[in-house]
């Protein structure tokens, strides 16, 4: 079925907001998927601007509603956001790294109806995770995982896979078995902001992934029924395309700490964008009618070999920011797609890395870790600090 | 782990999930951490009448009598067994 001009328009609504509350954040993890450029975000919503939100995206059917930043635990107005979003009618995700969490808060937050935790580990050990997160935080995160259960929170457990952790997959496997998580979530890293800073450090190799998926399928056959294990592999390894957050403007709002609204948390780093703040704006006219949302909704602004591809409403032509990175051009095909003119030099740079990876040199390139002093110099372009 | 539902089962709706009316959806969801399924306007029906008081065959008998009377049996049964092992509903 074909439609003409901006398709969807008036169909398509924003059913999750994931409110990135601040960029403030105890951890530095290097792939984090807040933009490179957050120093720049100096404003930080009120309480009544957040309320003002979800009230206009519960009217126009958000039903998910994530707490994310950022650590959203440094808010200390968290209590009465959650309260507020329960009582609009929100499904509460709080999106954390436990850091900053303590028993009294895990009563209040349930007390204010908090419906979900998630926390994230950085890996399975004291050592590597306080390492990848550089904060000493294992233990604590240990223990609030443990009083989240107690507390009869379904629980969700995040960790990033990538090269210097993902061998020990089966360890972080046994330990989300071990702390009874609900669902475990491996997610790959995705290689935007951060992370593509760090990419030759934290890209996995083939064989790594093949171990890793082998290990994963086998937890997704034995913890059936009790946990549920999502395994996403990287997509540099594929040749089709994801379907990038369902679609540009399609199911997905963005709320970033200052009010920017974005189709997508990854989005900021795209050229051309206007960047429309709830402050300025009713999330009706953002979703409906501002440019930003339009810009890549549906199909109508595809290129070759987009265009005329029998795929592209299964996967929209993949991920736009990943377009943008690796060809300079967001409205190309995601590189991934094996139809894209870039797609050779993608995984030849993916072969590049996989064949260095494991030299004592190459391995010895320090990680550029995710804390405003090293934003600041990129943002002012000079040389980020390593150690 | 899901186990086999018996009729005589008196069933309820795990906690860590939620049932709620959607207006803009105009339908009956479950929510969960970070997803919701929209169900069916029957699906709708049966999950509303699961309280943790009624069996299932109260269940049925009532739905049938919504209905005028219709066979509703083997569609409840079915639509619990999907529920069941989606891990949404318990037996008491």
């Amino acid at each position: 079925m074909e439609t003409v001009g901006l398709e969807q328009n008036n169909n398509t609504r924003p059913l999750w907001l994931l409110a990135e509350l601040t960029y403030r954040c105890p951890l530095q993890c290097p792939y984090c998927s807040n933009p490179v450029e957050m120093a720049k975000y100096k404003n930080e919503l009120t309480t009544e601007d957040w309320i003002r939100v979800m009230q206009q995206a519960r009217k126009m059917g958000a039903t998910q509603l994530g707490f994310s930043g950022g650590e959203p635990l440094v808010r200390k107005d968290l209590e009465d956001l959650i309260k507020e979003a329960r009582h609009l009618g929100f499904y509460t995700n709080l999106i954390t790294s436990g850091v900053g969490m303590d028993e009294a808060r895990i009563v209040a937050f349930k007390e204010a109806g908090l419906d979900h935790i998630q926390i994230s580990f950085q890996a399975s050990n004291e050592e590597l995770n306080n390492y990848i997160g550089k904060s000493k935080s294992f233990q604590h995160k240990y223990e609030m995982a443990k009083l989240v259960k107690r507390y009869e929170y379904p629980m969700v457990l995040n960790i990033v896979l990538h090269r210097k952790n993902v061998d020990q997959i089966r360890d972080i496997l046994d330990m989300t078995v071990d702390l009874n998580a609900d669902y475990v979530e491996l997610a790959s890293t995705q290689y935007y902001g951060w992370s593509r800073i760090n990419i030759d450090q934290l890209l996995p190799t083939k064989e790594q992934l093949k171990n890793a998926e082998l290990v994963a399928r086998e937890y997704q056959q034995k913890m059936k029924d009790k946990m549920k294990v999502i395994y996403v592999i990287p997509d540099y390894f594929e040749d089709r395309p994801k379907k990038c957050m369902n679609g540009w403007g399609n199911i997905f709002l963005t709320i970033a700490p200052d009010g920017s609204a974005l189709p997508c948390h990854a989005a900021g780093q795209l050229p051309g964008l206007e960047f429309p703040n709830v402050i300025d704006h009713d999330l009706e006219w953002i979703w409906d009618e501002s440019p930003d949302f339009n810009k890549f909704r549906g199909t109508s602004w595809m290129k070759e070999p987009c265009k005329s591809c029998d795929e592209k409403h299964k996967d929209l032509g993949g991920c736009r920011c990943q377009a943008y990175m690796l060809t300079g051009d967001a409205a190309n095909a995601d590189p991934v797609c094996g139809k894209s003119e870039f797609h050779k030099k993608l995984h030849d740079d993916v072969e590049h890395i996989g064949k260095l990876a494991g030299d004592e040199k190459f391995e010895a390139k320090p990680l550029v870790f995710r804390n405003m002093k090293n934003s600041k110099n990129f943002t002012d372009k000079k040389t980020p600090e390593t150690v | 782990m899901a186990i086999e539902l018996k009729k005589e089962d008196i069933i309820e709706i795990v906690p860590t999930f939620r049932f709620q009316w959607e207006e803009v959806q105009n339908c009956y969801v479950v929510l969960y951490p970070e997803g919701m399924v929209k169900l069916s306007q029957s699906a709708g029906e049966i999950m509303k009448r699961i309280d943790g008081k009624k069996s299932i065959i109260d269940m049925i008998g009532d739905i049938s009598a919504a209905f005028g009377g219709a066979d509703v049996e083997k569609d409840v049964l079915e639509f619990l067994e999907t529920a069941n092992g989606n891990g949404w509903i318990r037996t008491k």
